[in-house]
């Protein structure tokens, strides 16, 4: 893949959150500044804010546990808001959701605003709170999340390891728009991260406008089953010009 | 974890029959006992789970596999909201292993999954569609249709980050039985899916009970 025009790129503290429209043929890279960073990301379709990411149709469309290069992120209307087209890291998980107030102030004890100003424990499920409801949605519209950078294996009974120091410094993780998607996302710590310190992990990440999609892409050729997401994708596009490509 | 009931099914205070296809969207007092029947194996029990007093307040697989710090359900099982409570308890399952990772099917999802040309098959999304279309006191839409459990389903994570569908671990007469610690509506669709093992490729009926 060939490095295309940087559009943008702006710095997310860790134990943040923010929210961004991002468009078709753009790509977001996330960068991990220190390492052991953590991004929760949730994905949404503008037009349509029921059309939400579905970590299950994911999973199981591309018979997967972890996410990683050749995945691509589905809605649950059967189409790809982004595909994962360069990973450093190798694994990324999606089911264990966020901490919350009660769990950061339990893990690390209770750092509030009034005390602590912008250096205050913020949890991942007030932030997504926060993003959502700039959006007019709320707790029924949180759906599982992505956790980039973050890595829980599964043994054969079926026990969560979360594994530690993951990420290292500089790895990054690439995600190339298929459709127009509001993606909300936060540098809360992993809910089963188990450092004695609040880990307050910054990240870089960098817009770009994205390389065409073509016949050979990794994506579009990892499963049959994506293929077919494409289609969907081109479905939807119909008539909206510049998608001629899938 | 297999464990047995000690209930009667002639003590049950409800019982009903749904046939594969069909939704159940009823409520569970707090204290009663639910019990979901595969009457003949390998069926596959599509579920939700909501507070009857605030749907807003539901079963969240992330908390659930979190707090337990595993991904399958059996007998013991925590189900957890997305507030962090306790819903219901799994109390007693003859099945031994349920999935929460694999969602729901729906005819989108069967598009990518299967083929385009199966996207008028019948799918459990469409179920709950019409449940919630239905049954509209209870408030519900689109919105509320989140990440269920697959009860009777058996979808193993591998070491490396696999996830694979195997054939059901369930047969005829197999049960799981769940206590609400708050009222609950129970909303299942009984999975119509034909392209999958899940059901072993053959839809069969569920029995739902209610003990007081």
């Amino acid at each position: 893949m060939t490095e295309s025009e940087l559009l943008y790129t702006d710095r997310l503290s860790g134990g943040c959150h923010w929210s961004l429209h991002v468009r078709r043929g753009t790509s977001l890279r996330l960068i991990d500044i220190e390492g052991g960073a953590n991004v929760a990301m949730l994905f949404y379709n503008p037009e349509n804010l029921l059309e939400r990411y579905n970590a299950p149709d994911t999973l199981k469309c591309q018979h997967t546990f972890k996410l990683t290069t050749g995945n691509c992120l589905y809605s649950d209307m059967g189409r790809i808001f982004c595909s994962i087209v360069a990973d450093t890291v190798g694994w990324h998980e999606t089911v264990c959701g966020n901490t919350t107030k009660t769990m950061v102030a339990k893990k690390w004890g209770e750092h509030n605003y009034q005390q602590h100003r912008n250096e205050w424990y913020q949890n991942g499920y007030n932030s997504f709170l926060v993003e959502l409801a700039k959006y007019g949605l709320g707790k029924r519209d949180m759906a599982a999340n992505v956790n980039f950078f973050s890595k829980v294996e599964v043994n054969d009974e079926g026990n969560l390891q979360y594994v530690a120091d993951h990420s290292k410094p500089d790895d990054y993780v690439e995600l190339r728009f298929e459709m127009d998607t509001l993606v909300m996302m936060h540098t809360c710590p992993h809910p089963l991260n188990p450092a004695s310190d609040y880990p307050r992990k910054p990240i870089w990440y960098e817009i770009r406008q994205a390389a065409e999609v073509t016949g050979d892409d990794i994506c579009l050729n990892s499963r049959p089953e994506n293929a077919r997401g494409f289609q969907n994708n081109h479905l939807y596009h119909l008539g909206h010009g510049d998608c001629e490509h899938d | 974890m297999i464990k047995r009931s000690q209930l009667q099914a002639e003590d049950a205070v409800a019982r009903e029959l749904v046939p594969a296809g069909d939704y159940y969207m009823k409520v569970v007092k707090a204290g009663q006992t639910v019990r979901i029947l595969d009457l003949e194996g390998n069926q596959a029990a599509d579920t939700l789970f909501y507070n009857a007093n605030d749907p807003s307040e539901r079963y969240s697989a992330m908390d659930t596999i979190r707090e337990q710090g595993n991904v399958y359900l059996t007998a013991g099982t925590k189900l957890i909201s997305n507030e962090g409570n306790v819903m219901l308890e799994i109390v007693a399952d003859t099945c031994g292993r349920h999935d929460t990772l694999g969602g729901a099917c729906a005819t989108e999802s069967n598009t990518v999954r299967y083929a385009h040309d199966k996207k008028c098959m019948h799918a459990c999304r469409d179920s709950w569609m019409l449940a919630v279309a239905e049954n509209d006191h209870f408030g519900m839409s689109k919105r509320d249709i989140t990440h269920n459990i697959n009860f009777f389903m058996n979808v193993p994570v591998t070491a490396e980050g696999g996830l694979t569908f195997a054939d059901g671990i369930s047969a005829a007469g197999k049960y799981v039985e769940l206590r609400a610690e708050m009222d609950v509506i129970v909303l299942i669709s009984n999975c119509p899916q034909l392209n999958n093992p899940c059901n072993g490729y053959n839809p069969t009926p569920i029995e739902v009970l209610i003990w007081n």
